[in-house]
């Protein structure tokens, strides 16, 4: 295999980019690793010269219920994906197979909602859930996004492609429109809907906004407020503490990633080819 | 026959509408009435608790204007994308470049360069806090020790957008280069090979007479999702300035008023400014897309 | 005029799996030539080496005697027009065709997209580019389409805008990979017709790709016949359809089918087969195998045995058990009604014929001269047959 020299520049570039990409993970990892008394030299090189342990580790999580921080971004997320699966299926199945007079009108006001980002919402749905006396829960935390019109538009150009011929076949053999939808229809949705969970899971993870809005006990924390609750009751200077607890909030979803790299990204692109 | 035809559609369409009523229910909820609240607490001077309020008009988007925390925060966040957008678009595309050329190390370079699009924002900005740290962080130690001495990064008004506007590009490049690695490999081979024929050879040439101006939808959704999302910065401004040493972002302000500070209307008032500049980029995106939408 | 081509002793392997095995072929100048296989046989690959967009692992290419491995594709004098034509979706029609002249006419900086209008010495060259654009263009009738873009333009037009592209700069060689494949079957047959004018109005030396028999037997002046990576047969449309060098070319060519029965020589070299019995003018190998083949145009068919419109050597009887009518001949299948009950294929005229029906019983005939006989290798026997003689 001859070694061009485009090839030898081209290499250089990238690892050099992929080494300013990788280099805040090494160092939280090392410095979680690190001796305080190693952190403050401030050297240029991220590896401990001595073995310090996971001492920082065991003070995170001796102050900061990271488990439970998790298990909160589980509930929320998943809470989230199925509330918006369940609503865009049908929406989608009613918008690309059953046209109803104002469809076209609902499907406009889909595409306007999907340029509304949260923070833009946030201020009236607080006071509303304020009012409620709903703050601070599960519920809160999920509402705003119950409606994915990203949802709804994929599937309803998923939908669209699905021949209509098998559908009036099913119906002449007497299947509801429901049947049709779950039984036969959503199936053939499937890679869709796989990349699609991905993308609302990842996004609703590390979302920050809106938790931070709604959520003032740190029970219900999810992952990024709980770092945020943690790097607030640090004092500040506690380096290796601060990075042990950042390389903890990290940790699933690269972990996820590296696992299922293929739907991450499949999931990261279709939001880019609607 | 023609009344059964009719019976079955009208029907088919009850169920439609049927179906898509939670969708209708959530949009009403979740969009329109808070837009509407947004529109008539901008109007107002309500604070929250407040047991009474006034009409106030357009006053509250006058006072917009002359806020300078506002305006402040206004020109930040236009640096700030002055930097990300330019950045995150050629950073991004010549990476794209380079690894779609890759056979075997491509799977390698994609895992590290999306890396940080996964990560959370609020636990990398405390590393980048870290590693901007003028005692503590490596970066001024590099300086130090190549004698360019250090920079406050984060205190220092001067700096801190434009490192704020780094650990954004930081986040982004990886994203971007995913959408410019599909882009590219829609190009058909054959295009290359008749450029080939032709004499426009692989290298410059053929970027700028074929691979460029085939990439122009790729680029153009890049352009547009990376501005939308520089303008939605937020979360380093939190952990790393909290809008101190006059850092703050459109968002931060608004987040501020509304959250902190308790007041409203005014808070309304600039989220519809904000709403607005989105809206502009969006409608770009949207007109592309509704196009699609209907020819699908 | 056209160039010679030649290929020597061409080899290229993809991850282990030998693409092309040993291809030699000498094209004279001006021939019209083509290569002819099924899908995956390797010719596509074959024509992007000679192109210079693939390198083979082994051979030489030469033009005229003199190799041009190691040159660019645009330095070879050669064009190429592409299965789904490649024309640059963002340029127009007037654009695509001017590039190659543009590349070869403009150094590397006097091209750049800005400088190129303020460049000294450009507006000469410019002109002459806009003529040769324009002249193509109006040889093949687009002359009207300049301004548009492909996206704007049916496929046939955008086939001519293809070939225009591979026209303007007169190459010696012009290669076509598929460039009918993706016509309706109606334009197909006027753009085939069209190519031939071109070459003969041209006269460069044509390689066409193609899997389809009729345009290659149509169009060549002589055809390569490839499978697997190997070259079966270079000839004439003629000499392949009457000597196939082997098996595989007798069945490749010719719709439908050539039937074929494998035989058995007797302890006498001879061929038994029922009411057959025949022996070649050179003896047979005793007990040997051997493939006969018989096209479905060379036998007769007739209501009774006598009735044969013209001489036959041998008379079978059979039946039908499947008929199509295809307007002015039949094609149908019939099974002979002793030995061996193994289908033959025959074309019949409606004219000659006018009433087949299924389940008919018909008297089939045919010369032996038009038999041809392939060895247990599949490779065509030099054999005269003559009835023989019972024992």
């Amino acid at each position: 295999m001859k070694l061009k020299t485009s090839d030898v520049i081209s290499h250089a570039v990238l690892l050099g980019g992929a080494a300013i990409m990788l280099m805040p993970f090494v160092w939280m990892f090392f410095t979680a690793i690190k001796a305080p008394s190693e952190i403050f030299e401030a050297s240029i090189w991220p590896w401990p010269r001595t073995w310090y342990g996971f001492a920082h580790f065991q003070e995170v999580l001796k102050s900061a219920p990271m488990g439970l921080f998790m298990w909160n971004g589980l509930v929320v997320c998943s809470g989230i994906l199925i509330v918006q699966v369940l609503v865009a299926i049908p929406a989608a199945y009613a918008l690309a197979k059953l046209p109803f007079k104002g469809s076209e009108s609902l499907f406009m006001a889909i595409l306007v909602a999907l340029s509304v980002p949260i923070q833009v919402t946030a201020l009236p749905l607080y006071m509303g859930l304020s009012l409620a006396g709903w703050l601070n829960s599960y519920f809160a935390q999920m509402a705003p996004f119950f409606l994915s019109m990203f949802a709804i538009f994929l599937l309803r150009q998923h939908f669209k492609t699905f021949p209509d011929e098998i559908i009036h076949a099913a119906r002449i053999d007497g299947m509801t429109e429901w049947e049709i939808m779950w039984r036969l229809v959503v199936p053939s949705a499937r890679p869709a809907l796989a990349a699609f969970a991905v993308f609302s899971v990842v996004a609703h993870w590390n979302d920050l906004y809106w938790p931070m809005v709604v959520i003032t006990t740190t029970e219900l924390a999810p992952p990024p407020l709980g770092m945020l609750l943690f790097a607030n009751a640090e004092s500040g200077a506690n380096y290796g503490a601060l990075m042990a607890g950042a390389t903890l909030i990290t940790m699933p979803m690269v972990i996820a990633f590296l696992f299922a790299r293929k739907q991450f990204i499949q999931g990261i692109t279709m939001s880019g080819f609607r | 026959m023609k009344s059964n035809r009719n019976d079955a559609e009208f029907r088919l369409a009850w169920v439609g509408m049927g179906l898509a009523t939670p969708a209708s229910f959530l949009l009403t909820v979740l969009y329109v009435l808070p837009l509407l609240c947004l529109l008539l607490l901008s109007l107002t001077d309500y604070e929250l608790g407040a047991t009474t309020l006034s009409w106030l008009g357009t006053e509250n988007f006058q006072r917009a204007w002359s806020d300078p925390v506002f305006i402040r925060s206004l020109k930040n966040t236009l640096v700030y994308m002055a930097i990300v957008i330019p950045g995150g678009v050629l950073l991004s595309l010549l990476v794209a470049l380079l690894v779609h050329q890759r056979a075997r190390s491509r799977s390698f370079y994609e895992v590290i360069y999306f890396l940080p699009v996964t990560s959370t924002m609020i636990a990398m900005a405390t590393v980048w806090q870290f590693l901007l740290h003028p005692k503590l962080g490596f970066i001024n130690a590099a300086l130090k020790a190549a004698g360019l001495g250090q920079t406050a990064f984060i205190t220092d008004p001067t700096w801190v957008i434009p490192s704020l506007a780094l650990i954004g590009l930081w986040q982004m490049i990886g994203f971007n280069m995913i959408i410019y690695l599909a882009g590219l490999s829609q190009i058909p081979q054959e295009i290359y090979e008749a450029a080939e024929v032709d004499g426009v050879h692989a290298g410059w040439e053929r970027f700028i007479r074929i691979t460029w101006p085939m990439l122009t939808p790729t680029t153009l959704f890049v352009v547009v999702t990376t501005c939308i999302s520089a303008f939605k910065v937020f979360d380093t401004v939190l952990a790393l300035t909290q809008g101190k040493s006059q850092s703050e972002v459109v968002l931060y302000a608004i987040y501020l008023e509304g959250f902190q500070y308790f007041k409203m209307g005014y808070a309304a008032a600039l989220t519809l400014i904000f709403l607005a500049l989105i809206f502009a980029a969006s409608s770009i995106q949207l007109f592309k897309m509704d196009k699609k939408a209907h020819y699908a | 005029m056209g160039t010679s081509l030649s290929l020597d002793r061409i080899s290229k392997s993809f991850a282990g799996n030998k693409v092309i095995n040993n291809v030699s072929l000498q094209i004279k100048s001006g021939e019209f030539v083509s290569l002819l296989g099924p899908s995956g046989c390797g010719k596509s690959t074959l024509l992007r080496i000679i192109a210079g967009l693939q390198n083979a692992d082994q051979g030489d290419v030469a033009l005229n005697e003199t190799s041009i491995l190691g040159l660019r594709p645009n330095e070879r004098n050669i064009s190429m027009v592409f299965q789904n034509y490649a024309l640059y979706p963002h340029m127009s029609v007037h654009d695509n065709i001017a590039t190659p002249l543009m590349m070869s006419s403009f150094s590397f900086w006097a091209r750049q997209p800005l400088i190129r209008n303020f460049w000294p010495g450009n507006r000469s060259t410019n002109f002459l580019i806009e003529e040769k654009v324009l002249s193509v263009a109006k040889s093949l009738q687009i002359e009207t389409l300049l301004d548009r873009k492909p996206g704007q333009l049916s496929g046939g037009q955008r086939q001519r805008v293809a070939l225009a592209r591979a026209m303007v700069r007169s190459p010696a060689v012009f290669l076509m990979d598929e460039p009918l494949s993706n016509l309706d079957a109606k334009l197909r047959i006027q753009v085939r017709d069209e190519l031939s004018q071109l070459h003969k109005s041209i006269g460069a030396t044509f390689l066409y790709v193609t899997h389809d028999q009729t345009e290659a037997l149509t169009l060549s002046d002589r055809v390569a016949v490839m499978d697997a990576g190997q070259v079966l047969q270079f000839d004439t449309p003629q000499n392949l359809y009457q000597k196939p060098a082997n098996l595989t070319v007798a069945k490749f060519i010719g719709s439908p089918q050539i039937n074929c029965w494998e035989m058995k020589a007797d302890s006498l070299g001879r061929l038994n087969q029922g009411e057959w019995l025949v022996q070649g003018n050179l003896q047979l190998s005793v007990n040997s195998k051997v493939t006969l083949g018989l096209r479905p145009e060379q036998i007769q068919v007739s209501h009774n045995s006598s009735e044969f419109s013209q001489a036959v050597d041998l008379r079978i009887r059979a039946r039908v058990t499947r008929l199509e009518n295809h307007g002015p001949e039949w094609i149908f299948w019939a099974e002979p009604t002793t030995g061996k009950p193994v289908p033959l294929t025959v074309r019949a005229s409606t004219k000659s014929m006018p009433k087949i029906s299924l389940g008919d019983t018909l008297w089939l005939g045919w010369l032996l001269q038009d038999c041809l006989v392939f060895d247990h290798q599949g490779q065509l026997l030099n054999i005269n047959l003559i009835p023989g003689s019972p024992a």
